[in-house]
C-alpha cells in the first residue's frame, strides 16, 4: 500500500512537472525524482517480500493494509515538506529574500 | 531493517561526485568568460545536471526509506541507532538484508538512472541533428 501511494505520488508530480516545463520555478521535478526515487526501493522490497509470501502477499490483513496506508499518506506529506524547504531555501521568485 | 543504508552511502559518494564535476565544470566555462567572448548557450545538459538527478533520486528514497524505517521502529535516535544491530543474530540478517535488498536497490536506482541518462544524451543528440539540417 505504500509502494501503491508513492508511485501515485511520483505520477502526479512527474505530470505537474511536466505541464510546467520550461519553467522549473518550483521545483517539481526535485519532488518527482525523490517519489520515483523511494518508489523504486519500495518496489525492490515488494519483490524480496512477494519472493517469501507468494500469492500471500497480495492479500493482507486489514490491520496492516491501514497501517500501511496511514505510512504512505506520512510519507507523502514528508516529501511533499521536504520538497517545500528546498523551494523556500532556493526561493525562485525572491519572495523572503525581498522581505528580509 | 537497515537496506536504506546502502544506496544512503551510495547518495554520499555520487553527491560528493556532483560537487567536483560542478567545480570542474565551472573551470571549463571561465576561461571563455575571461577572454571576454560570449559563452556560446549549449543545447546540452549538462553532466552535473544529469549527476544532480540520481542524487535527488537516491537522497529522496533514503529519507522517506529512512521514516518508514523510523516508523516500524527498526531506526531509533539512541545508539546502536539500528535496533538489528543490538544482538548478533539481528545483526547477521540485518547485513544480509543490505547485501541483498540494499544492494539491489541501488543497483536499480542506479541502473534506471543510467537508462535516463542514454534518452536524454540521445534526444539532444537527434535535436542537434535535426538544428544542424536546417541550417544547412
Amino acid at each position: 500500500m505504500t509502494l501503491l501511494i508513492t508511485v501515485f505520488a511520483a505520477c502526479i508530480a512527474t505530470a505537474v512537472w511536466y505541464k510546467t516545463s520550461g519553467t522549473n520555478e518550483m521545483k517539481p521535478g526535485v519532488l518527482a525524482l525523490m517519489y520515483w526515487g523511494a518508489s523504486i526501493m519500495w518496489f525492490v522490497d515488494a519483490v524480496v517480500e512477494y519472493a517469501e509470501l507468494k500469492s500471500e502477499y497480495f492479500t493482507p490483513a486489514p490491520a496492516d493494509m491501514l497501517n500501511d496506508s496511514f505510512l504512505g499518506f506520512s510519507v507523502v506529506a514528508l516529501g511533499l515538506i521536504i520538497w517545500l524547504v528546498i523551494v523556500m531555501i532556493k526561493d525562485p521568485r525572491g519572495v523572503i529574500r525581498k522581505k528580509n | 531493517m537497515a537496506c536504506f543504508v546502502v544506496p544512503g552511502t551510495e547518495a554520499i559518494v555520487a553527491t560528493a561526485v556532483l560537487i567536483a564535476v560542478r567545480q570542474h565544470e565551472k573551470k571549463l566555462a571561465a576561461p571563455k568568460l575571461g577572454n571576454g567572448t560570449a559563452v556560446e548557450k549549449e543545447n546540452k545538459t549538462p553532466f552535473s545536471k544529469k549527476l544532480g538527478w540520481l542524487c535527488s533520486l537516491l537522497w529522496g528514497g533514503v529519507a522517506l526509506l529512512a521514516f518508514e524505517h523510523i516508523w516500524h521502529g527498526e531506526v531509533v535516535p539512541f545508539p546502536p541507532f539500528l535496533t538489528a544491530a543490538a544482538d548478533p543474530v539481528s545483526k547477521a540478517e540485518m547485513l544480509h538484508e543490505m547485501g541483498t535488498s540494499g544492494v539491489a536497490m541501488a543497483l536499480l536506482v542506479t541502473l534506471i538512472w543510467l537508462g535516463m541518462v542514454i534518452i536524454s544524451t540521445v534526444l539532444e543528440n537527434k535535436t542537434e541533428a535535426k538544428a544542424a539540417e536546417e541550417n544547412v
